[in-house]
């Protein structure tokens, strides 16, 4: 059945034909995080698709992974084009090398998953929070829930994990 | 660099300046056209045929791009008296004008028609807002894009700067370096009569100008205009009948994409553009490499894109596009001068018609700034490129144009002097 939210403001939604985004999304609302991997080469891929990027096998099967990384990129969002983030500037986007399946299958893959900085509860992280964040920040995955079986994955800093003494930062504060 | 070694006969070489650009056309760079992209573009056609001394009805193939903001060709041509043997409207922006151009050449040599109008319309500024910003910013987000609008990544500087960060990060590329794009491309725009913001920017005020969305400055980003663009393409021999020197085109590389092109960086270094790909089918076919380039129009949609297309096409080292921008080459009076318009950060938005306009000028030697008129029509060029000044390349023969479309696609195309 079609997913249906909102948050901030804005709709969101899945129509009942996009298969792979419909068993992603119902995982999250449960606040699990699964992807899925190829039976036939083993890959776990990101974002849901309907094939195989490295063998094209359209078999795959939804796996559970552990929603840790480490921050790859990011960007600070400080005059925000869309009505819902307005009010939330500056805000993080943050795109986060999952621990699993790093370096693989070619040196310079992994499963990058975009998210929001966030609080542990998932609301947009605060502007002192967003001055903590750089490349190498230690991130986990919570989840902002967005509607009835729809919520989004998110990230926050890894309060448990090592962290980089001072994660990089673009120079101008 | 040394040159692609040039012995392999293969199919695209035998077609190395057999076809050229023999019109351009432009509407003012403006905000608030007060016209329909329709009216606006057969403004640019009109203007193209007349640059080519061609009556509009001998154009017989039409191709145009956009995102569902401009007026197909089904229209256009009607409106310029043009009865068609082929036209195509192509969804897309960035990189399209290379890769449209290779389709041009395509058709006319499978012999579907014989003289190709290519246009782009649109009121980036006053409709659909380039940027992102207006309508666009408030639609419903549904299916794959809840992986991406749903996190406020939406716009192209939010959905392109994961990538500009990381170069920083990598190669400790610094906002200084990457400023001095938009400072050349001004002092180029400063010469061009047509340039929408013709004001010379310093370093200081990139810097000092608003944080949109790290790392992007509001001066790192390129200007919303409202224009229409068109350039008529056909064979060379047809060519030498027409008013001006043709641009022969040498090579094209069109829509050439990284793995993984869905936007979400799956694939890296993140910090490699498509112009990695690119350049192994854009310099063979060619038949020159970087250091035969004169002036270079590397889309400037962001500061950043000119620098990384710069690298990844062989300009300079990976890495070292930072110094590159920053260290006069660029600019005119440089070794190889980018965008000698002013290009988007400064002329005007055409998703990348202008940049090869302006290159198709240049090899014409007829680039239209504030020189004197001679008896011939053509302006005497001074080469004094201070503010206000000249803005022809001396005895430029070779030039490249890199097309951007995100950090995973791009088109490119070397033209020469006819
Ligand atoms: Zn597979
Ligand atoms: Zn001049």
């Amino acid at each position: 059945m079609a997913l249906q939210g909102n948050y901030l403001g804005m709709s969101l939604s899945i129509d009942d034909l996009d298969k792979e985004n419909i068993t992603y999304f119902k995982h999250c609302a449960e606040h699990d995080f699964h992807l899925q991997k190829c039976d036939d080469c083993g890959l776990l891929r990101y974002p849901p698709t309907t094939g195989c990027p490295w063998c094209a096998s359209p078999r795959a099967t939804w796996t559970a992974v552990e929603g840790k990384g480490e921050v790859h990129s990011y960007e600070e969002v400080h005059h925000a084009i869309q009505p819902a983030f307005k009010s939330h500037t500056p805000y993080m986007v943050l795109l986060v090398d999952l621990d699993s399946q790093k370096g693989q299958p070619s040196e310079h893959e992994a499963l990058r998953v975009v998210g929001n900085l966030t609080t542990a509860d998932g609301a947009l992280a605060p502007p002192d929070m967003v001055r903590q964040v750089g490349i190498g920040t230690r991130v986990r995955m919570v989840f902002s829930d967005v509607g009835d079986g729809l919520s989004l994955p998110q990230w926050t800093i890894d309060t448990g994990a090592k962290q980089h003494p001072k994660p990089w930062r673009y120079p101008q504060e | 660099m040394p040159l692609p070694t040039d012995t392999d006969v293969s199919t695209p070489k035998y077609l190395r300046d057999k076809y050229a650009i023999v019109g351009i056309g432009e509407t003012t760079y403006t905000r608030g056209s007060d016209k329909t992209t329709r009216a606006l573009g057969t403004w640019a056609l009109r203007n193209a045929a007349a640059d080519a001394g061609i009556k509009t009805s001998d154009i017989d193939g039409m191709l145009s791009y956009s995102n569902n903001d401009s007026t197909s060709a089904t229209f256009m041509a009607g409106d310029i008296g043009a009865r068609l043997n082929f036209y195509m409207d192509c969804v897309g922006g960035g990189s399209s004008t290379e890769a449209l151009i290779g389709i041009a050449i395509g058709v006319m040599e499978a012999g579907m028609c014989n003289c190709v109008a290519l246009f782009r319309a649109m009121n980036g500024f006053s409709q659909v807002r380039i940027g992102g910003t207006g309508a666009r910013s408030a639609t419903p987000v549904s299916g794959d894009m809840l992986h991406s609008r749903a996190y406020g990544w939406q716009s192209a500087g939010q959905m392109f700067s994961p990538t500009f960060m990381r170069h920083m990060y990598e190669y400790g590329t610094t906002p200084e370096q990457v400023a001095m794009v938009k400072v050349v491309h001004s002092e180029h725009a400063s010469n061009n009569p047509k340039a929408y913001y013709k004001k010379r920017y310093t370093v200081d005020d990139v810097l000092s100008s608003r944080i949109i969305c790290k790392p992007l400055h509001l001066l790192d980003c390129c200007v919303e205009t409202d224009n229409a663009t068109a350039i008529i393409i056909t064979r060379t021999d047809r060519a030498r009948d027409m008013r001006h020197t043709p641009a022969l085109i040498r090579g094209i590389a069109g829509r050439c994409s990284k793995p993984r092109m869905d936007m979400h960086y799956q694939a890296g270094p993140i910090t490699r553009v498509g112009g990695y790909y690119a350049k192994d089918i854009l310099w063979p076919n060619a038949g020159v490499g970087p250091e035969d380039i004169d002036a270079t129009g590397a889309y400037d949609a962001f500061t950043f894109t000119s620098m990384l297309q710069l690298e990844d096409y062989g300009f300079c080292k990976k890495g070292e596009g930072g110094e590159y921008v920053s260290s006069g080459i660029t600019r005119l009076g440089g070794r190889r001068p980018n965008n000698t318009s002013g290009g988007h950060l400064c002329e005007g938005y055409t998703h990348g018609m202008n940049m090869v306009i302006e290159n198709v000028r240049q090899l014409r030697h007829d680039a239209d700034d504030s020189c004197p008129l001679g008896p011939d029509g053509k302006r005497q060029h001074t080469y004094d490129y201070r503010e206000g000044g000249c803005r022809q390349v001396k005895d430029i023969e070779v030039t490249a144009n890199l097309g951007w479309a995100n950090p995973m696609t791009g088109s490119a195309m070397v033209m020469r002097r006819g």
